[in-house]
Protein backbone atom coordinates (compact mmCIF):
# COMPACT_ATOMS: atom_id res chain seq x y z
CA UNK A 1 0.00 0.00 0.00
CA UNK A 2 1.49 3.38 -0.97
CA UNK A 3 2.10 5.79 1.88
CA UNK A 4 -0.18 8.48 0.48
CA UNK A 5 -3.15 8.76 -1.86
CA UNK A 6 -2.21 11.52 -4.28
CA UNK A 7 -3.10 10.25 -7.74
CA UNK A 8 -5.12 7.24 -8.85
CA UNK A 9 -2.01 6.24 -10.85
CA UNK A 10 -0.17 5.49 -7.60
CA UNK A 11 -2.50 2.55 -6.89
CA UNK A 12 -2.36 -0.86 -8.53
CA UNK A 13 -5.50 -2.78 -9.38
CA UNK A 14 -5.13 -4.90 -6.24
CA UNK A 15 -4.63 -1.87 -4.02
CA UNK A 16 -7.76 -0.24 -5.42
CA UNK A 17 -9.72 -3.44 -4.85
CA UNK A 18 -8.42 -3.64 -1.30
CA UNK A 19 -9.76 -0.14 -0.56
CA UNK A 20 -13.14 -1.14 -2.03
CA UNK A 21 -13.25 -4.29 0.12
CA UNK A 22 -12.44 -2.33 3.26
CA UNK A 23 -15.09 0.22 2.28
CA UNK A 24 -17.77 -2.44 2.10
CA UNK A 25 -16.71 -3.62 5.54
CA UNK A 26 -17.13 0.00 6.73
CA UNK A 27 -20.59 0.15 5.19
CA UNK A 28 -21.63 -2.89 7.24
CA UNK A 29 -20.24 -1.40 10.43
CA UNK A 30 -20.51 2.37 10.17
CA UNK A 31 -18.86 3.26 13.47
CA UNK A 32 -15.57 1.63 14.28
CA UNK A 33 -13.42 3.33 16.87
CA UNK A 34 -10.21 1.91 15.44
CA UNK A 35 -8.59 5.37 15.27
CA UNK A 36 -9.33 6.38 18.85
CA UNK A 37 -6.69 8.89 19.95
CA UNK A 38 -5.61 9.79 16.40
CA UNK A 39 -5.84 13.30 15.00
CA UNK A 40 -6.72 13.98 11.36
CA UNK A 41 -5.99 17.34 9.69
CA UNK A 42 -8.46 18.52 7.04
CA UNK A 43 -6.75 21.39 5.25
CA UNK A 44 -9.08 22.95 2.70
CA UNK A 45 -7.25 25.77 0.93
CA UNK A 46 -10.26 26.03 -1.35
CA UNK A 47 -13.91 25.73 -0.34
CA UNK A 48 -15.70 22.40 -0.65
CA UNK A 49 -18.75 21.22 1.24
CA UNK A 50 -19.32 17.65 0.20
CA UNK A 51 -15.77 16.38 0.14
CA UNK A 52 -14.78 18.09 3.38
CA UNK A 53 -17.86 16.96 5.30
CA UNK A 54 -17.54 13.39 4.10
CA UNK A 55 -13.86 13.20 5.04
CA UNK A 56 -14.54 14.78 8.43
CA UNK A 57 -17.46 12.45 9.08
CA UNK A 58 -15.35 9.49 7.98
CA UNK A 59 -12.62 10.44 10.47
CA UNK A 60 -15.18 10.94 13.25
CA UNK A 61 -16.83 7.59 12.59
CA UNK A 62 -13.44 5.92 12.99
CA UNK A 63 -13.06 7.60 16.38
CA UNK A 64 -10.39 10.12 15.33
CA UNK A 65 -10.47 13.81 16.12
CA UNK A 66 -10.35 16.38 13.33
CA UNK A 67 -8.56 19.72 13.14
CA UNK A 68 -8.18 22.02 10.16
CA UNK A 69 -9.61 24.89 8.22
CA UNK A 70 -12.10 25.26 5.40
CA UNK A 71 -11.10 28.70 4.23
CA UNK A 72 -7.65 30.27 4.04
CA UNK A 73 -8.99 33.70 5.05
CA UNK A 74 -8.33 33.20 8.77
CA UNK A 75 -4.98 31.45 8.46
CA UNK A 76 -1.38 32.55 8.12
CA UNK A 77 -1.55 31.56 4.46
CA UNK A 78 -3.26 34.89 3.88
CA UNK A 79 -0.13 36.46 5.43
CA UNK A 80 1.95 34.81 2.73
CA UNK A 81 3.09 31.62 4.44
CA UNK A 82 4.41 29.05 1.97
CA UNK A 83 2.61 25.75 1.44
CA UNK A 84 5.70 23.95 2.66
CA UNK A 85 5.73 25.79 5.99
CA UNK A 86 2.00 25.26 6.55
CA UNK A 87 2.33 21.52 5.91
CA UNK A 88 5.50 21.20 8.04
CA UNK A 89 3.82 22.97 10.93
CA UNK A 90 0.61 20.91 10.78
CA UNK A 91 2.53 17.66 10.32
CA UNK A 92 3.96 18.07 13.81
CA UNK A 93 0.48 17.97 15.30
CA UNK A 94 -1.42 15.23 13.51
CA UNK A 95 -1.28 11.64 12.18
CA UNK A 96 -2.57 12.14 8.65
CA UNK A 97 -3.23 15.14 6.37
CA UNK A 98 -6.23 15.42 4.08
CA UNK A 99 -5.97 18.43 1.80
CA UNK A 100 -7.63 20.24 -1.05
CA UNK A 101 -5.73 22.96 -2.87
CA UNK A 102 -6.45 25.01 -6.01
CA UNK A 103 -2.95 24.43 -7.41
CA UNK A 104 -2.24 21.27 -9.37
CA UNK A 105 0.44 19.10 -7.80
CA UNK A 106 0.05 20.73 -4.36
CA UNK A 107 -0.81 17.45 -2.63
CA UNK A 108 2.14 15.62 -4.24
CA UNK A 109 4.43 18.38 -3.02
CA UNK A 110 2.93 18.26 0.48
CA UNK A 111 3.54 14.51 0.65
CA UNK A 112 7.20 15.16 -0.13
CA UNK A 113 7.81 17.79 2.52
CA UNK A 114 6.38 15.81 5.44
CA UNK A 115 6.62 12.25 6.71
CA UNK A 116 2.88 11.70 7.17
CA UNK A 117 0.38 10.07 4.84
CA UNK A 118 -1.32 12.71 2.69
CA UNK A 119 -4.71 12.28 1.04
CA UNK A 120 -5.37 14.44 -1.99
CA UNK A 121 -8.94 15.70 -1.71
CA UNK A 122 -8.59 17.57 -5.00
CA UNK A 123 -5.71 19.57 -6.50
CA UNK A 124 -7.21 22.00 -8.99
CA UNK A 125 -8.19 20.31 -12.24
CA UNK A 126 -5.73 17.48 -11.68
CA UNK A 127 -6.65 14.58 -9.39
CA UNK A 128 -9.38 13.70 -6.94
CA UNK A 129 -8.63 10.05 -6.25
CA UNK A 130 -11.14 9.47 -3.44
CA UNK A 131 -13.87 10.42 -5.93
CA UNK A 132 -12.54 7.83 -8.37
CA UNK A 133 -12.53 5.13 -5.70
CA UNK A 134 -16.06 5.94 -4.58
CA UNK A 135 -17.22 5.88 -8.22
CA UNK A 136 -15.67 2.43 -8.60
CA UNK A 137 -17.24 1.32 -5.34
CA UNK A 138 -20.66 2.49 -6.54
CA UNK A 139 -20.22 0.78 -9.90
CA UNK A 140 -19.27 -2.50 -8.26
CA UNK A 141 -22.07 -2.25 -5.71
CA UNK A 142 -24.78 -1.48 -8.26
CA UNK A 143 -23.65 -3.99 -10.90
CA UNK A 144 -22.23 -6.73 -8.72
CA UNK A 145 -18.98 -6.55 -10.69
CA UNK A 146 -16.44 -4.18 -12.23
CA UNK A 147 -15.49 -6.29 -15.25
CA UNK A 148 -16.89 -6.00 -18.75
CA UNK A 149 -19.22 -3.03 -18.26
CA UNK A 150 -20.25 -0.36 -20.76
CA UNK A 151 -19.83 3.09 -19.28
CA UNK A 152 -21.39 6.12 -20.96
CA UNK A 153 -19.73 9.35 -19.82
CA UNK A 154 -21.77 12.48 -20.42
CA UNK A 155 -21.13 16.21 -20.26
CA UNK A 156 -17.83 17.97 -19.80
CA UNK A 157 -15.36 15.31 -20.88
CA UNK A 158 -12.67 17.83 -21.77
CA UNK A 159 -12.07 19.40 -18.38
CA UNK A 160 -13.82 16.94 -16.06
CA UNK A 161 -11.11 15.40 -13.89
CA UNK A 162 -13.50 12.79 -12.46
CA UNK A 163 -14.15 11.23 -15.87
CA UNK A 164 -10.45 11.18 -16.77
CA UNK A 165 -9.44 9.44 -13.55
CA UNK A 166 -12.36 7.02 -13.71
CA UNK A 167 -11.51 6.12 -17.29
CA UNK A 168 -7.94 5.29 -16.28
CA UNK A 169 -8.94 3.35 -13.17
CA UNK A 170 -11.61 1.32 -15.02
CA UNK A 171 -9.14 0.48 -17.80
CA UNK A 172 -8.05 -2.46 -15.58
CA UNK A 173 -11.50 -4.04 -15.87
CA UNK A 174 -12.13 -4.70 -19.55
CA UNK A 175 -14.68 -1.90 -20.09
CA UNK A 176 -16.29 -0.31 -23.17
CA UNK A 177 -16.86 3.41 -23.19
CA UNK A 178 -19.26 5.84 -24.79
CA UNK A 179 -18.32 9.51 -24.72
CA UNK A 180 -21.32 11.82 -25.00
CA UNK A 181 -20.24 15.45 -25.21
CA UNK A 182 -20.71 18.60 -27.25
CA UNK A 183 -17.98 19.29 -29.81
CA UNK A 184 -16.33 21.88 -27.51
CA UNK A 185 -16.05 19.46 -24.59
CA UNK A 186 -14.97 16.16 -26.14
CA UNK A 187 -12.69 13.65 -24.48
CA UNK A 188 -9.07 14.79 -25.05
CA UNK A 189 -6.98 12.89 -27.59
CA UNK A 190 -4.48 11.63 -24.99
CA UNK A 191 -7.19 9.66 -23.15
CA UNK A 192 -8.53 8.16 -26.38
CA UNK A 193 -4.97 7.21 -27.24
CA UNK A 194 -4.59 5.66 -23.78
CA UNK A 195 -7.62 3.45 -24.53
CA UNK A 196 -6.50 2.56 -28.06
CA UNK A 197 -3.10 1.45 -26.76
CA UNK A 198 -4.87 -0.95 -24.43
CA UNK A 199 -7.37 -2.18 -27.01
CA UNK A 200 -10.33 -0.74 -25.07
CA UNK A 201 -13.26 0.14 -27.37
CA UNK A 202 -15.02 3.52 -27.24
CA UNK A 203 -17.68 5.34 -29.23
CA UNK A 204 -18.25 9.07 -29.42
CA UNK A 205 -21.51 10.89 -29.90
CA UNK A 206 -22.95 14.35 -29.43
CA UNK A 207 -26.45 12.97 -28.77
CA UNK A 208 -27.48 11.96 -25.25
CA UNK A 209 -30.27 9.74 -26.63
CA UNK A 210 -28.02 7.72 -28.91
CA UNK A 211 -26.46 5.39 -26.34
CA UNK A 212 -28.84 5.62 -23.38
CA UNK A 213 -30.22 2.14 -24.03
CA UNK A 214 -26.99 0.20 -24.43
CA UNK A 215 -24.95 1.15 -21.37
CA UNK A 216 -24.69 -0.23 -17.83
CA UNK A 217 -23.49 2.98 -16.21
CA UNK A 218 -24.53 6.48 -17.24
CA UNK A 219 -21.93 8.76 -15.70
CA UNK A 220 -23.32 12.30 -15.86
CA UNK A 221 -21.17 15.35 -15.14
CA UNK A 222 -21.80 19.01 -14.64
CA UNK A 223 -20.61 21.48 -17.21
CA UNK A 224 -18.70 23.78 -14.90
CA UNK A 225 -18.98 27.46 -15.55
CA UNK A 226 -15.58 28.14 -13.96
CA UNK A 227 -13.84 26.05 -16.65
CA UNK A 228 -14.90 28.49 -19.39
CA UNK A 229 -12.98 31.65 -20.09
CA UNK A 230 -15.75 32.83 -22.41
CA UNK A 231 -19.21 33.06 -20.74
CA UNK A 232 -20.87 32.86 -24.16
CA UNK A 233 -19.36 29.42 -24.72
CA UNK A 234 -20.82 28.29 -21.40
CA UNK A 235 -24.30 29.57 -22.26
CA UNK A 236 -24.17 27.64 -25.52
CA UNK A 237 -23.43 24.25 -23.97
CA UNK A 238 -24.86 24.34 -20.42
CA UNK A 239 -28.29 22.91 -21.22
CA UNK A 240 -27.33 20.55 -24.00
CA UNK A 241 -27.43 17.39 -21.89
CA UNK A 242 -30.44 17.34 -19.67
CA UNK A 243 -31.72 13.94 -18.63
CA UNK A 244 -35.35 13.45 -17.58
CA UNK A 245 -37.39 10.39 -16.58
CA UNK A 246 -39.19 10.29 -19.93
CA UNK A 247 -35.93 9.45 -21.72
CA UNK A 248 -35.36 6.30 -19.66
CA UNK A 249 -38.11 4.09 -21.18
CA UNK A 250 -35.78 1.76 -23.07
CA UNK A 251 -32.75 1.52 -20.82
CA UNK A 252 -31.24 -1.73 -19.53
CA UNK A 253 -32.86 -2.89 -16.31
CA UNK A 254 -29.50 -2.88 -14.50
CA UNK A 255 -28.55 0.60 -15.74
CA UNK A 256 -27.56 3.07 -13.02
CA UNK A 257 -27.01 6.82 -13.23
CA UNK A 258 -24.02 8.22 -11.39
CA UNK A 259 -23.08 11.87 -10.90
CA UNK A 260 -20.26 13.30 -8.76
CA UNK A 261 -22.66 16.06 -7.61
CA UNK A 262 -23.54 18.86 -7.23
CA UNK A 263 -25.95 18.68 -10.15
CA UNK A 264 -27.36 21.88 -11.53
CA UNK A 265 -29.93 21.00 -14.15
CA UNK A 266 -28.38 18.12 -16.08
CA UNK A 267 -30.57 15.59 -14.23
CA UNK A 268 -34.25 16.52 -13.82
CA UNK A 269 -35.77 15.94 -10.39
CA UNK A 270 -38.16 13.31 -11.75
CA UNK A 271 -35.19 11.01 -12.41
CA UNK A 272 -34.58 10.80 -8.63
CA UNK A 273 -37.62 8.52 -8.18
CA UNK A 274 -36.68 6.06 -10.93
CA UNK A 275 -34.86 2.81 -10.08
CA UNK A 276 -31.93 4.05 -12.18
CA UNK A 277 -30.93 6.97 -9.96
CA UNK A 278 -27.86 6.04 -7.91
CA UNK A 279 -26.17 9.40 -7.31
CA UNK A 280 -27.36 9.90 -3.74
CA UNK A 281 -26.27 6.39 -2.80
CA UNK A 282 -22.99 7.20 -4.56
CA UNK A 283 -22.53 10.28 -2.36
CA UNK A 284 -23.25 8.18 0.73
CA UNK A 285 -20.67 5.64 -0.44
CA UNK A 286 -18.13 8.45 -0.44
CA UNK A 287 -18.08 8.31 3.33
CA UNK A 288 -17.38 4.56 3.50
CA UNK A 289 -14.67 4.81 0.89
CA UNK A 290 -13.05 7.71 2.75
CA UNK A 291 -13.20 5.75 6.00
CA UNK A 292 -11.41 2.94 4.16
CA UNK A 293 -8.78 5.30 2.72
CA UNK A 294 -7.95 6.81 6.11
CA UNK A 295 -7.88 3.41 7.86
CA UNK A 296 -5.71 1.82 5.15
CA UNK A 297 -3.19 4.67 4.96
CA UNK A 298 -2.80 4.65 8.73
CA UNK A 299 -2.13 0.92 8.56
CA UNK A 300 -5.25 -0.25 10.39
CA UNK A 301 -6.74 -2.28 7.51
CA UNK B 1 47.45 11.17 -41.01
CA UNK B 2 48.75 14.32 -42.59
CA UNK B 3 45.22 15.27 -43.69
CA UNK B 4 43.81 14.88 -40.23
CA UNK B 5 46.47 17.11 -38.79
CA UNK B 6 45.60 19.75 -41.36
CA UNK B 7 41.92 19.83 -40.40
CA UNK B 8 42.75 19.92 -36.72
CA UNK B 9 45.03 22.86 -37.32
CA UNK B 10 42.39 24.57 -39.42
CA UNK B 11 39.80 24.18 -36.66
CA UNK B 12 42.19 25.44 -34.05
CA UNK B 13 42.15 28.75 -35.81
CA UNK B 14 38.44 29.11 -35.08
CA UNK B 15 38.19 27.68 -31.60
CA UNK B 16 41.35 27.01 -29.66
CA UNK B 17 42.10 23.47 -28.56
CA UNK B 18 42.28 22.74 -24.87
CA UNK B 19 44.93 20.70 -23.17
CA UNK B 20 42.64 18.97 -20.67
CA UNK B 21 38.92 19.14 -20.15
CA UNK B 22 35.60 18.54 -21.88
CA UNK B 23 34.41 19.56 -25.32
CA UNK B 24 30.68 19.60 -26.02
CA UNK B 25 30.19 19.50 -29.76
CA UNK B 26 27.19 19.47 -32.12
CA UNK B 27 25.01 21.70 -29.99
CA UNK B 28 22.26 23.40 -32.01
CA UNK B 29 23.35 27.06 -32.23
CA UNK B 30 19.95 28.32 -31.09
CA UNK B 31 20.23 26.32 -27.85
CA UNK B 32 23.88 27.02 -27.15
CA UNK B 33 23.23 29.45 -24.32
CA UNK B 34 20.55 27.19 -22.84
CA UNK B 35 23.27 24.58 -22.50
CA UNK B 36 25.47 27.21 -20.82
CA UNK B 37 22.61 27.89 -18.38
CA UNK B 38 21.75 24.25 -17.69
CA UNK B 39 25.38 23.44 -16.87
CA UNK B 40 25.56 26.65 -14.85
CA UNK B 41 28.74 27.66 -16.68
CA UNK B 42 28.26 31.34 -15.89
CA UNK B 43 29.31 30.52 -12.32
CA UNK B 44 32.32 28.48 -13.40
CA UNK B 45 35.90 29.71 -12.85
CA UNK B 46 37.36 27.39 -15.50
CA UNK B 47 38.59 28.68 -18.80
CA UNK B 48 35.68 28.30 -21.21
CA UNK B 49 35.57 28.85 -24.95
CA UNK B 50 32.18 29.14 -26.59
CA UNK B 51 31.72 29.06 -30.33
CA UNK B 52 28.41 29.76 -32.02
CA UNK B 53 27.22 29.39 -35.63
CA UNK B 54 30.23 27.33 -36.60
CA UNK B 55 30.00 25.42 -39.86
CA UNK B 56 29.20 21.76 -39.55
CA UNK B 57 28.99 19.18 -42.30
CA UNK B 58 26.07 17.34 -40.75
CA UNK B 59 24.25 20.10 -38.89
CA UNK B 60 24.70 23.20 -41.02
CA UNK B 61 25.45 25.46 -38.09
CA UNK B 62 26.44 24.27 -34.67
CA UNK B 63 27.64 25.47 -31.33
CA UNK B 64 30.60 24.19 -29.38
CA UNK B 65 31.70 24.63 -25.77
CA UNK B 66 35.17 23.82 -24.50
CA UNK B 67 35.64 23.73 -20.76
CA UNK B 68 39.25 23.45 -19.64
CA UNK B 69 40.22 21.27 -16.67
CA UNK B 70 36.73 20.12 -15.94
CA UNK B 71 35.13 16.70 -16.27
CA UNK B 72 31.43 16.15 -15.73
CA UNK B 73 29.41 13.30 -14.33
CA UNK B 74 27.18 11.60 -16.93
CA UNK B 75 24.05 12.66 -15.01
CA UNK B 76 25.15 16.25 -15.20
CA UNK B 77 25.74 16.17 -18.94
CA UNK B 78 22.60 14.21 -19.76
CA UNK B 79 20.61 17.17 -18.49
CA UNK B 80 21.45 18.98 -21.74
CA UNK B 81 19.76 16.19 -23.73
CA UNK B 82 16.56 18.22 -23.69
CA UNK B 83 18.04 21.06 -25.70
CA UNK B 84 20.91 19.28 -27.46
CA UNK B 85 19.92 15.64 -27.97
CA UNK B 86 22.55 15.20 -30.74
CA UNK B 87 25.45 16.61 -28.76
CA UNK B 88 28.77 14.76 -28.58
CA UNK B 89 30.93 14.77 -25.49
CA UNK B 90 34.69 14.65 -25.96
CA UNK B 91 36.95 14.07 -23.01
CA UNK B 92 40.32 15.68 -23.67
CA UNK B 93 43.59 14.76 -21.99
CA UNK B 94 46.88 16.20 -23.21
CA UNK B 95 45.21 17.65 -26.34
CA UNK B 96 43.88 14.20 -27.33
CA UNK B 97 40.32 12.96 -27.37
CA UNK B 98 40.53 10.00 -25.02
CA UNK B 99 36.82 9.35 -24.83
CA UNK B 100 33.92 10.33 -27.04
CA UNK B 101 30.27 9.60 -26.48
CA UNK B 102 26.74 10.70 -27.24
CA UNK B 103 24.27 12.23 -24.84
CA UNK B 104 21.58 9.90 -23.52
CA UNK B 105 18.15 11.22 -22.66
CA UNK B 106 17.60 10.84 -18.91
CA UNK B 107 14.34 9.29 -17.65
CA UNK B 108 13.83 12.14 -15.27
CA UNK B 109 15.05 15.73 -15.18
CA UNK B 110 15.09 17.83 -12.04
CA UNK B 111 15.44 21.58 -11.76
CA UNK B 112 15.44 22.30 -15.50
CA UNK B 113 12.66 24.03 -17.36
CA UNK B 114 9.34 25.39 -16.33
CA UNK B 115 6.01 23.58 -16.37
CA UNK B 116 3.72 25.00 -19.06
CA UNK B 117 0.64 24.63 -16.86
CA UNK B 118 -0.04 28.02 -15.22
CA UNK B 119 -1.93 26.26 -12.39
CA UNK B 120 0.97 23.95 -11.58
CA UNK B 121 2.16 24.31 -8.00
CA UNK B 122 5.77 24.67 -9.24
CA UNK B 123 4.83 27.98 -10.86
CA UNK B 124 3.55 29.42 -7.57
CA UNK B 125 5.76 28.05 -4.80
CA UNK B 126 9.54 27.77 -4.61
CA UNK B 127 9.77 24.19 -5.85
CA UNK B 128 12.36 22.63 -8.18
CA UNK B 129 10.56 21.29 -11.24
CA UNK B 130 10.69 17.56 -11.86
CA UNK B 131 9.72 15.91 -15.14
CA UNK B 132 9.63 12.44 -16.60
CA UNK B 133 10.84 12.48 -20.22
CA UNK B 134 8.57 10.97 -22.86
CA UNK B 135 10.33 10.31 -26.16
CA UNK B 136 8.07 10.13 -29.22
CA UNK B 137 10.31 9.81 -32.27
CA UNK B 138 12.41 12.98 -32.47
CA UNK B 139 10.12 14.78 -30.09
CA UNK B 140 10.75 14.88 -26.34
CA UNK B 141 7.90 15.78 -24.02
CA UNK B 142 8.07 16.40 -20.30
CA UNK B 143 5.51 14.92 -17.93
CA UNK B 144 5.31 17.03 -14.79
CA UNK B 145 5.79 15.02 -11.60
CA UNK B 146 3.50 17.43 -9.76
CA UNK B 147 0.55 18.48 -11.95
CA UNK B 148 0.76 15.44 -14.27
CA UNK B 149 0.50 17.60 -17.40
CA UNK B 150 2.88 17.35 -20.34
CA UNK B 151 5.03 20.24 -21.50
CA UNK B 152 6.58 20.51 -24.94
CA UNK B 153 10.31 20.83 -24.94
CA UNK B 154 9.98 24.12 -26.80
CA UNK B 155 8.64 25.70 -23.62
CA UNK B 156 12.03 25.38 -21.98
Amino acid sequence: MPKSLISIHDFSKDEMLHILDVASEMEKNKSQKILDGKVVACLFFEPSTRTRLSFETAANRLGARVIGFSDVGNTSISKGESLKDTIKMVSNYVDIIIMRHPLEGAARYASEVCNLPVVNAGDGANQHPSQTLLDMYSIRQSQGRLDGLTINMVGDLKYGRTVHSLLQAMSHFDPSFVFTAPAELQMPVEYKQFLSERGIPYKETTSLNEHLNDCDILYMTRVQQERFSDPMEYEKVKDVYRLDAGMLGGVRSNMKILHPLPRINEIALDVDDTPYAYYFKQAENGMYVRMAIIACLLGYK
Amino acid sequence: MEDRKMTTTARQLIVNAIENGTVLDHIPSENLFKVVDILNLAESHNQITIGSNLESKSFGRKGIIKIADRYFEDDELNRIALVAPQATINIIKDYKVIEKHKITIPEEVVGIGKCANPMCVTNHQKIATRFKTLVEGDNIKLLCHYCEKTTNIINL
